[in-house]
């Protein structure tokens, strides 16, 4: 199995000053997969791709990609890493042919292999009719297609994407995904960092983090899978802030949480429907409305937070699924 | 290597032609500065306001004030023998100088004794009348050896003689000084611009991720601006030549790697700037503050470093211009060798290996 892992983390730990960014960090992605990272801002995902990205020394433990190691061979993961950070990086006083050429250059491309790589890059990126155009002119979606394609001029076997779509309209959201998708098709490992529930839904597996620690990591139906069948239940009722508090205080619930309007509650089981309902409606919380639901990510991943701020300070830093790959 | 660094400096040349107003400003504002300071910028005074009080009324007497009149540096606004008016005449600015001739100056002159006329000045503007007091020395030793002006020392009677400058203009004084201050601000400025934006941008570290290593980032990112540079000190010296006649005695060759030695500097200079500034303001105002100030002041452009308190020359030491200033005037001015001025080349080249390292080594850190 170790010949088709590309990128592995273990235990690895970046602290600033007395703030740990990422906390004992481990996982191990595979060739061809699209690994998503989901978290809010703040829970260390930018720290640990610029860790593997070798541009940060960790402070603790190792990580490799593509088998070099991130501490100490940084200029050989740089040849073999594509890396799209937050920040738009793209020259926006340039054309796209001429970021094309400069991103390639960077990298060291020339003469013909420049030439295939620049034609590869803008017809992937759907960008022929608009090879001369400034970049600042180009909207948003063809932006974030065109920095995907820039990182990929030099052809890296490991593509890191830092939050990509940040201020993408939904439909570009989705062609940019279907580029996400056609490159693991092809071999390559994307890494991917996101706050959207949804683009994490199209990820092959999911690590969650809080907090500079990986709450979770399995795939997305694996992660689903840690409530028992029904115990996922969404209310709708009157007062929805109020009755909050009192589904909170009720024995039969594990946890609950304000979706919009309404409450998604996970319970003990799905017997347990019937009993909440009612007293809700004794309440005066009425008219309530409860069913079960599928759960979604979000359900797992507020819930996986939970779960981890109760363990509190306990080294239990997977809490939720399972790791492949970990030591 | 090269291809890498190529590719930055060829993005960066890119930049340069979109930002046609930058490039223009690159360019333009040397020349711009150098019409400003080149014709406002002057040591000569001319058109000062002579009263000629003659009290004597002797044909050598006239001559004496038409001496004066005629050496071009004098308009006369008052002519009288009585010297009372003198007082208001200087009180209110009406005249910046008097010259008094007394009774026995014809007379004097003819029995071959030793005269004296008064040479009034006006001495709020100390700088202005120093000059004033040259020309007036130079006028009256002209037209007699044995005529002395009170205040003046020894009997001998001093012979100028002023070599390579023989007119004593100071737009050829100046202008090499200019052409100093103006590349230390333009390279220092561009370069620490050029670096900064790409930190403001969020595009630096997409370059990091980059197999491009310090070198070549900052390779690539200067030689365009050496380029601007060069061809910017070139036009001005160029201009200066064809505006004011400042000749170009020495050799074009030395001159060059002299120059380059100073631009080396200063790019190392606006490079290490870059990395201790977060945002293109602060970067600009500290290379503004940081080179225009010290280049004009302590550098010997404008004030002679010999006249400076003790502790003053010791700073002046660290100033790059002091030491391009000398070995430039001589190369433009004396048309001497690098012989006259290898320790000032040594100094240069000291002060841009020590930028370029510090650079260096900043950049490796941040990057």
């Amino acid at each position: 199995m170790s010949d088709v892992v590309v990128v592995r983390a273990d235990r690895l730990t970046r602290k600033f000053g007395d703030f740990t960014a990422v906390d004992r960090v481990s996982f191990a992605v595979d060739r061809g997969e699209v690994f998503g990272f989901l978290g809010s801002n703040g829970a260390g995902k930018t720290t640990t791709i610029r860790m593997l990205c070798g541009l940060l020394a960790p402070t603790a433990g190792s990580a490799s990609v593509d088998g070099f190691d991130v501490a100490t061979q940084a200029a050989e993961i740089k040849r073999r890493v594509g890396y799209m950070s937050q920040k738009f990086s793209l020259y926006g006083d340039l054309t796209v042919a001429e970021n094309l050429r400069f991103w390639g250059g960077t990298y060291g491309l020339f003469g013909t292999r420049m030439r295939d790589r620049l034609r590869w890059a803008v017809a992937t990126a759907e960008l022929e009719q608009q090879r001369d155009l400034l970049v600042r002119d180009l909207p948003g979606g063809y932006r974030q297609r065109l920095a995907l394609v820039a990182a990929l001029l030099h052809d890296p076997p490991v593509i890191f994407l830092d939050e990509p779509t940040g201020g993408v309209d939904p439909a570009a959201r989705r062609r940019f995904w279907d580029l996400i998708d056609e490159q693991a098709e092809n071999g390559k490992t994307v890494f991917v960092t996101t706050h959207y529930m949804d683009e994490a839904e199209r990820c092959h597996r999911v690590a969650l983090m809080h907090a500079g620690r990986l709450i979770g990591l399995d795939t997305v139906e694996a992660l689903k899978r840690v409530f028992p069948a029904g115990s996922v239940v969404e209310i709708a009722c009157s007062q929805t802030a109020r009755a909050l508090s009192a589904v909170q205080a009720m024995p039969e619930v594990r946890d609950v949480s304000l979706f919009g309007d309404r409450l998604h509650a996970v319970l003990d089981s799905s017997d347990a429907l019937d009993s909440v309902r009612d007293r809700l409606d004794e309440r005066g919380f009425g008219p309530v409305d409860a069913r079960p639901i599928l759960p979604s990510l979000e359900d797992v991943f507020i819930h996986a937070i939970r779960q981890a701020e109760l363990n509190g300070g306990a080294d239990s830093h997977v809490a939720v699924g399972t790791a492949r790959g970990t030591a | 290597m090269i291809r890498r660094t190529l590719a930055v400096a060829v993005k960066e040349l890119l930049q340069l032609k979109r930002d046609p107003r930058s490039t223009l400003s690159l360019l333009g504002v040397p020349i711009v500065l150098l019409l400003i300071y080149g014709f406002a910028l002057s040591f000569d005074v001319h058109h000062i306001r002579l009263a000629v009080i003659d009290q004597d009324g002797t044909q050598a007497a006239r001559d004496l004030s038409q001496a004066f009149l005629e050496s071009g540096y004098f308009d006369l606004v008052y002519q009288g023998t009585d010297p009372r008016p003198l007082d208001h005449l200087l009180d209110d600015g009406r005249a910046q100088a008097a010259v008094v001739i007394p009774y026995r100056y014809g007379a004097d002159l003819e029995n071959g004794r030793p005269t004296t006329v008064q040479f009034v000045l006006d001495g709020s503007d100390s700088q202005m009348a120093t000059t004033i007091l040259g020309y007036a020395r130079q006028i009256v030793t002209s037209i007699s050896p044995t005529l002395r002006l009170r205040g003046a020392e020894g009997p001998v009677a001093p012979l100028p003689l002023v070599w390579y400058n023989p007119d004593l203009a100071s737009s050829r004084f100046l202008v090499p000084g200019l052409v100093a201050f103006i590349l230390m601000i333009t390279t220092v400025i561009a370069t620490s611009l050029s670096v900064v934006r790409e930190k403001e941008r969020g595009t630096m570290e997409s370059l990091r991720a980059t197999p491009l290593v310090a070198i070549e980032l900052l390779l690539g990112k200067t030689l365009p601006y050496l380029l601007l540079a060069s061809a910017s000190a070139a036009g001005s010296l160029l201009l200066a030549n064809i505006l004011f006649a400042v000749p170009i005695h020495g050799s074009l060759l030395w001159l060059g790697a002299v120059t380059l030695l100073f631009l080396l500097g200063g790019l190392g200079w606006g490079v290490f700037i870059s990395t201790l500034a977060d945002s293109q303001q602060v970067a600009f105002q500290m290379s503004l503050l940081s080179t225009m100030l010290p280049t004009l002041v302590l550098s010997g452009f404008v004030f002679p470093i010999s006249s400076m308190p003790r502790a003053v020359q010791l700073i002046t030491h660290i100033i790059p211009a002091r030491y391009y200033l000398v070995a430039l005037r001589g190369i433009v001015l004396k048309g001497v060798g690098p012989e006259y001025w290898w320790g000032q080349a040594v100094s240069l080249g000291v002060f841009a290996v020590l930028m370029l390292t510090l650079a260096m080594v900043r950049t490796i850190r941040s990057l």
